[in-house]
């Protein structure tokens, strides 16, 4: 049950771009059409649900103060949590480049349609945010996982949102000076306010 | 009049340009208004708007920002000749992550209070797209102290912006400058602070109308 509301939280109330402003560079570039937009947002579901667990076990196999009691116990009293920062943005793009590879492979066209925008998942600010969420938080394994999921679909859900707002909007009047991303920001706020109404839901 | 120019001897070596030429300074100044990163490249929102509830944060996280950008704009383009083009993602995210793990030591030494709330942030300055941009598109092909200023300028850029945005949201959210009770101050009791502005909400509609204004101005319309 525990697992369910975190995984409700990540998606709904914490949502990694309407909360806490993670991920916007990709959000604000790749929303003006529902069909890349699902593609890349599945993309991030899928980095984010393996990264974040894989950050964790290094975490807790590698980097934590204490954590290389596994290899001897003059290693014991090692803190490596400095090293956090390189050791994970070096998993992510790894698996970035893994996830590259396979819609190569998989889906020529989807890999057409996303371009430049599939390298650019290693510096989503949504992945690495979530894996220091991860450890700021003291998640288990099973919680991390459950994290990665949630927070990659609430990514899902606002970009694909996004950019179902932004196809109607060509045929809208809008201020020359709103125009392309004042617009866009005020709508991102906008679906800001109607997600704050999901606050407090848990099962 | 054409005479006399062509009298004088001819320079036999190009002087070396002045510190602070022409084309030097608009490396700075650019990008503060009619190129700026934030509200018309559409650069490294990500970090930034999430800790500008309070302006003292921002302040923190501004000058982390450029400095973080300065000196891997320096450092890349000291290296930008031997590196393969092959690599060269993996070496700036090295040099970014570095010099990040540097600054949030810094800031676990000597801020600590501050550096227990911002420490996802300053980490995540790493993904920051406006590092990774400079260093793609300037330090890569330009000489150290041009990438320098071009640095300066970027970080400046976005330092104004978001403490634009953390300003706003301080004076109206908490009613306070710093931490400063202003209303109070000036006679006002029981300022109406508004909550949206201190849920992430605030942060998209004060950058919203920021940019509006801005383009409003500059008459930058974006097609």
């Amino acid at each position: 049950m525990d697992l369910i509301n975190l995984g409700i939280k990540a998606i709904f109330i914490e949502n990694m771009v309407l909360a806490y402003f993670l991920g916007m560079c990709s959000y604000l570039a790749v929303s003006k059409k529902v069909s890349t937009a699902v593609g890349l947002g599945s993309a991030v579901v899928f980095v984010l649900t393996i990264t974040v667990p894989i950050n964790w076990v290094l975490q807790e196999l590698v980097l934590k103060e204490g954590a290389l009691t596994w290899a001897g116990d003059q290693f014991a009293t090692i803190d490596l949590s400095f090293l956090r920062f390189i050791m994970f943005i070096a998993v992510i793009a790894a698996m970035v480049q893994l996830v590259e590879m396979v819609i190569e492979k998989v889906s020529p066209a989807l890999y057409g349609t996303l371009g430049i925008f599939l390298p650019l998942i290693a510096v989503n600010c949504a992945i690495l945010g979530s894996s220091l969420f991860m450890v700021q938080r003291d998640y288990t394994i099973g919680e991390a996982a459950v994290f990665g999921f949630g927070s990659g679909t609430g990514f899902l859900l606002a970009i694909v949102a996004l950019a179902a707002i932004r196809e109607r909007l060509k045929y809208s009047n809008v201020p020359d000076g709103l125009k392309g991303l004042g617009i866009t920001m005020l709508i991102t706020g906008l679906m800001g306010i109607a997600f704050l109404s999901f606050v407090g839901i848990s099962i | 009049m054409s005479t006399e120019v062509a009298d004088k001897p001819v320079k036999e070596k190009e002087k070396s340009e002045a510190l602070l030429s022409k084309r030097r300074r608009r490396f700075v100044s650019d990008p503060l208004n009619d190129d700026n990163p934030i509200t018309v490249q559409v650069l490294g929102i990500c970090s930034a708007l999430a800790v500008t509830t309070q302006l003292s944060p921002t302040l923190i996280m501004a000058v982390s920002v450029v400095f973080v950008i300065v000196f891997s704009n320096l450092i890349i383009s000291l290296i930008r000749n031997l590196v393969p083009g092959r690599v060269r993602i993996i070496v700036q995210l090295a040099v970014i992550a570095t010099l990040v793990t540097l600054v949030d030591q810094v800031l676990k030494a000597y801020f600590y209070d501050a550096w227990k709330v911002l420490s996802v942030f300053v980490g995540l300055i790493i993904t920051n797209c406006i590092v990774m941009g400079r260093l793609e598109a300037f330090a890569m092909g330009n000489k150290p102290y041009d990438s320098v200023l071009d640095g300066l300028g970027s970080g400046f850029g976005y330092a104004w912006v978001i403490l634009a945005v953390a300003f706003f949201r301080e004076l109206l959210g908490s009613a306070s400058i710093f931490g400063f009770k202003v209303f109070e101050a000036i006679g006002i009791e029981n300022f109406p602070t508004n909550g949206l502005m201190v849920s992430p909400v605030g942060a998209f509609m004060i950058l919203g109308i920021i940019i509006w204004v801005q383009r409003s101005l500059t008459g930058y319309v974006e097609r």
